[in-house]
């Protein structure tokens, strides 16, 4: 199937959905503002009850393994070198070599000039190659450029591509102009995973995080990711809790199941439990596996590496015996 | 010199949804005028002996009424009253006369009392478009809420009309109960019941829809109870048990219990009941006694 | 097994200290009690927790004149300040032991310990730090000129909200100059117990507070004492109505907070995950032992299959079991009595018609329990849509349109609370208007403050706890009638 066929189809499949023969903005925004509005104390308070759980022991132990795995180990830093890429990809290899038992992460998530250095650091580990692409972060750029910054990312090798949402047109009411850069993305990536960033602290509402999940699922995303870690504030339970009724509703309309991304400002072990305990009660226990949930991170992983030990030898564990790559 | 004018008599009824009907038992009763220092008390007219049916079409005249009278504005309900003072002002003169010879009083006291009942019902008109203000306000809960307290008025209120102050007494228990938005039932008093049928008329020539104001005319001691025990009744007033011939209050606060009326007791201590003094400036109870407050929350959020 | 299994997470119940057996708090002193000594157990594992003192009318008459000897001599003359600073001692000392007391009202009653430690005990403070502040400011309260305490109040409370209920009673009570005696109910007297101990750590005058146990005969002795003032209770209609027609033709003054069978209504408008957690807590929180539960749910017919098929995934997630368990959603039904009571009700609703879903969820085998149940197809005519049940049993009915809502809504002797789901604004104020209930929620549920008058209309009582409103019970003004 060419690429262009598959462009047709997200754009057939969505006119099927919506019940229209052609896909308009006053179709789509028809659509999206026909979603159920979303209180926000209502959701805050929803999302700090999910936050009181108490993992303990066994739980705990499968938690924290399981949140490791999931980790999208990142480094979007204008100051990236091949040097800390690579040290960076080590660190995924082996993530704490006291253990060689530990989970390695999902991926290593990378500017698009550091998907090959990535690629070729991994090598058939099986840890993916996640680029951000698209005009990273702030996604100001020509169409034509983010589609080239896309397939240059996927020639490099990577096989996941993190993308941003167009949030000027987000904000302005053009949401076929959003849902169509999507969907050609998605083209673009070929067999790449797309995840679509929506830069949750930039749409403000928590309605417009449930109409862009919605636009970005329509459009063909893989996965819907909050933040791109340099927007206050970044990914937060209750956005991530809309994320999730977001694609729990998606599937129960398709049948298709689209994964969860939060990215940036998870930093501990507790808070990353409490996104898992989320994932479990809202999205269900089919979520909880790294093709359909990602945590956004870096220093996540050296956390759940301490309470790894914690648990391990059962004395709490120091910076120290953690690496820093 | 030219024979005197034979008069012409007024029929006292009852006032039931706007309308003046006989009782539905066609009993009637003789009042009689009691004159201090007379002997013999004087006929005055025979007023209706109302039954415990009559108090019953009463309650549903005055069910009928809540929703319009409870749903209007306050300032709406603020100009009806007022109009019934000015009604009740341009029907001064019959005020008087049945307050004279119901209460037994001089003119210039009959005077006296009629104007202090108009500026009663003037006092309680001015209230309607205060009491949210007053009673009501913002709660300043601890979390993201939008919380406010609003007097409502509980619906409909029976009130046992105080015997002796038959005008000014009266006036000091129908215009609270109304003036908050509830509907009446008033049991009028016994041996003095026809300024409250003046005050009907005053009532049904002002703009008071029909229902929001009946009154039943007759035996306190037989109607009363069926007011106390009737389940769509939501509150009553007691105040006229005090010196109500074979009237227990605490009977009726006990038949009143059985749907959990709001009750408000007449004065007095103990056991006893006794007529407060209607000279007095009101407070705020006779009204509050007869409003709920409602509380609502909303979350607030973007 | 599910691939995230929650392990166990117990609170420590070491932190509690029960004796036992205990007697009555009578004038600053712990008495025996003359009735029989009953027993109060763990509703979740049948367990006997401790003897408590059931007390005898005699006993009640000592209390009585405890309090009116502490309210002539010491509480009644005190300045307004010193009453407020013994509240905010009381409400500090709440906070210092919160831990304590959660543990021991989740054992006594059964309910989640995230729920008494998140919700009972810090209301608990919360209310008397709010009337703390109010003791030494009546006058500016909007009472009525001059306003003076009662008397002697005589208390009685019920068993789902054991030390908020208490709080919500004796708070306002002192803050006023009153002294009170007050029963905890049977079935949870240890919350009530232990705080008779805060008072004397607080050196409450002795006598200002007393606590004295026992049943039905017990709260009747209360009630009917000649020394008491007023009457604050909340309980069922039943037990209500039978406390105002005691007090009937006397000078006794009564609150009654009642029953309640409320209405959570959803329009199709509505945000409907948080509509779902709204009808969850409404009618789940604390076992539906809430008087203002939402009871009834009224969804707009056109979104009625999508709401059920919503509720019910969101059920699935409610964990059922150890009250201690911090992740403990739905713990133990407080009595037998009570389990009987819901068993009863249900069967007459499958009886009636109606159809009966539960979660199927595996229960304890000792202790008291139900499972999150939800009937649909009800109708206003069945007894599970008419009859407050107080357990956790949701009934489902639809409706069309606004009025019809309304009209549904308050179609029942009950008027105590009622909740109201739509995102049009102008809607829930018409809504709001049209209800007759004391406390609406709109786009939320089942939220408390001290700051917020609570309390019912028609068969649900009269009177309003909390807030400025809530003081005009405790206080006797100059206001002529």
């Amino acid at each position: 199937m060419s690429t262009t066929d598959a462009a047709v189809d997200v754009t057939a499949r969505a006119g099927d959905l919506l019940g229209v023969s052609r896909l308009t903005n006053a179709t789509l925004t028809g659509w999206l503002h026909g979603l159920p509005g979303v209180d926000q104390v209502g959701c805050e308070a929803r999302a700090a009850s999910l936050g009181t759980r108490s993992i303990k022991t066994t739980a705990k132990q499968w938690a924290i393994d399981a949140a490791i795995s999931m980790i999208d180990l990142t480094t979007l830093e204008g100051a990236d070198t091949p040097g800390k890429v690579r040290s960076l990809a080590a660190k995924a290899l082996v993530p704490d070599p006291s253990d060689p038992a530990t989970p390695r992460p999902a991926a290593v998530c990378v500017y698009g000039d550091m998907a090959a250095i990535a690629r070729q650091a991994l090598g058939d580990s099986g840890i993916h190659v996640a680029a951000v692409a698209t005009a990273f972060p702030s996604g100001r750029a020509s169409r034509r450029v983010k589609l080239a910054d896309t397939t240059d990312a996927v020639a490099a090798g990577a096989d996941e591509i993190d993308m941003v949402i167009d949030r000027g047109a987000f904000l302005s009411g053009r949401y076929l102009e959003v849902f169509e850069e999507i969907a050609e993305v998605k083209q673009a990536c070929g067999d790449a995973h797309l995840k679509v960033i929506m830069e949750t602290g930039e749409l403000v509402t928590y309605d417009n995080v449930r109409r862009a999940s919605w636009l970005s699922m329509l459009a063909g995303a893989d996965f819907i990711k909050t933040s791109t870690g340099k927007i206050q504030p970044a990914a937060t339970l209750p956005v991530t809790l809309i994320m999730l009724e977001a694609v729990r509703d998606w599937r129960e309309l398709t049948a298709a199941i689209v994964g969860v991304k939060p990215a940036g400002g998870i930093r501990t072990s507790k808070d990353a439990l409490k996104y898992l305990v989320t994932v479990n009660e809202v999205a269900g226990e089919e979520w909880l596996t790294p093709e359909r949930f990602r945590f956004g991170a870096s220093s996540l992983l050296n956390d759940l590496l301490l309470q790894r030990q914690k648990l391990r030898t059962g004395a709490y564990s120091g910076a120290d015996y953690v690496t820093i790559d | 010199m030219s024979p005197a004018r034979v008069d012409v008599r007024k029929t006292y009824k009852l006032y039931i949804d706007g309308a003046f009907p006989r009782s539905e038992s066609g009993r009637s009763y003789a009042v009689w005028s009691t004159p201090v220092g007379r002997a013999n008390p004087r006929f005055l007219a025979n007023a209706a002996m109302g039954s415990r049916k009559d108090a019953r079409d009463a309650v549903v005249a005055a069910r009928g009424a809540v929703k319009g009278w409870a749903g209007a504005t306050a300032y709406n309900r603020g100009q009806v009253l007022y109009r019934v003072a000015e009604v009740m002002e341009s029907r001064r003169a019959q005020l008087v006369e049945d307050v004279r010879l119901s209460e037994g009083l001089a003119p210039s006291r009959a005077e006296a009392v009629v104007s202090a009942a108009i500026d009663r019902w003037v006092w309680y008109a001015g209230w309607t478009d205060k009491l949210a203000q007053v009673l009501g306000g913002l709660n300043p809960v601890a979390g993201p809420y939008f919380d406010i307290s609003a007097p409502e008025p509980t619906g409909i209120v029976a009130v046992l009309a105080p015997q002796r102050s038959s005008l000014l007494g009266l006036v000091s228990v129908v215009a609270p109960v109304i003036a908050t938005g509830n509907t009446a039932v008033v049991l009028a008093s016994q041996e003095r019941p026809l300024p409250a049928i003046t005050l009907a008329e005053a009532l049904a020539t002002s703009d008071v829809p029909a229902g929001v104001v009946n009154v039943v005319t007759g035996l306190t001691g037989e109607v009363a109870p069926w007011l106390a025990g009737h389940r769509d009744v939501n509150a009553i007033d007691l105040t006229g048990a005090a010196d109500a011939e074979g009237v227990d209050w605490g009977e009726l606060e006990r038949a009143a219990a059985e749907n959990l009326k709001r009750v408000l007791r007449p004065a007095g201590t103990g056991s006893d009941a006794v007529e407060p003094d209607w000279t007095a400036e009101p407070g705020l109870s006779r009204m509050t006694t007869f409003l709920e407050t409602k509380t609502v929350w909303h979350p607030k959020g973007r | 097994m599910p691939i995230f299994e929650y392990a166990p997470a117990p609170e420590s119940r070491a932190i509690v200290d029960i004796q036992p057996s205990y007697g009555l708090f009578v004038g600053g002193e712990w008495i025996e009690g003359r009735g029989a000594a009953f027993k109060t157990t763990n509703p979740a594992t049948e367990e006997v927790l401790a003897d408590v003192a059931e007390a005898s009318v005699a006993d009640v008459d000592a209390a009585v004149r405890a309090a009116r000897t502490a309210y002539t001599r010491v509480w009644s003359r005190m300045s307004g300040a010193d009453r407020g600073k013994y509240l905010f001692r009381i409400a500090r000392i709440i906070q210092e032991r919160a831990r304590e007391l959660a543990v021991l009202e989740s054992l006594d009653n059964g309910k989640p310990i995230k729920e008494s430690r998140d919700v009972d005990v810090p209301l608990a403070a919360a209310h008397f730090f709010y009337h703390a502040g109010w003791a030494d400011k009546l006058e500016y309260a909007s009472l009525g000129p001059k306003p003076r305490p009662i008397g002697v109040v005589g208390q009685v409370i019920p068993w789902n909200f054991p030390l908020l209920m208490l709080a919500w009673k004796i708070a306002p009570a002192l803050a006023c100059g009153n002294t009170v005696v007050l029963k905890p109910a049977e079935t949870t007297p240890l919350t009530a117990l232990l705080f008779a101990e805060i008072c004397q750590q607080a050196e409450l005058p002795a006598g200002v507070v007393n606590i004295v146990t026992g049943a039905g005969a017990t709260g009747q002795a209360i009630v009917e004492h000649p020394g008491v003032d007023k009457i604050a209770f909340t309980g069922s209609t039943e037990v209500g109505k039978s406390i105002a027609r005691s007090i009937a033709g006397t000078r006794k003054r009564a609150t009654l907070e009642l029953g309640g069978k409320a209405a959570n209504i959803v329009f199709d408008d509505a945000p409907l995950d948080q509509a779902v957690e709204g009808i969850v807590n409404g009618i789940f929180f604390n076992q539906g032992h809430v008087c203002c539960a939402g009871s009834r749910l009224l969804v707009q017919e056109s979104i009625a299959e999508e709401v059920d098929r919503r509720l019910k995934r969101r059920l699935e997630t409610l964990r059922v079991g150890d009250p201690l368990d911090k992740n403990t959603d739905v713990g133990a039904i407080n009595s037998r009595a009570q389990l009987d009571r819901i068993a009863e009700l249900t069967a007459a609703g499958e009886a009636e018609g109606a159809v009966r879903w539960d979660t199927g969820c595996e229960l304890p085998s000792h202790g008291f329990w139900f499972r999150p149940t939800v009937f649909t197809g009800v109708s206003q005519t069945h007894r599970i849509a008419q009859e407050e049940i107080f357990g956790p049993v949701l009934s489902v009915l639809t409706f069309r349109t606004p009025q019809e809502a309304v009209a549904k809504a308050n179609n029942t002797p009950y008027g105590l609370s009622a909740g109201i789901w739509t995102e049009k604004g102008s809607r829930i104020l018409w809504m709001a208007d049209q209800l007759r209930a004391g406390v609406v929620w709109a786009n939320t549920f089942n939220r408390f403050d001290p700051t917020s008058p609570f309390g019912g209309y028609k068969e649900s009582g009269y009177g309003r706890e909390g807030g400025r409103h809530g003081l005009e019970a405790y206080v006797t003004t100059g206001d002529p009638r």
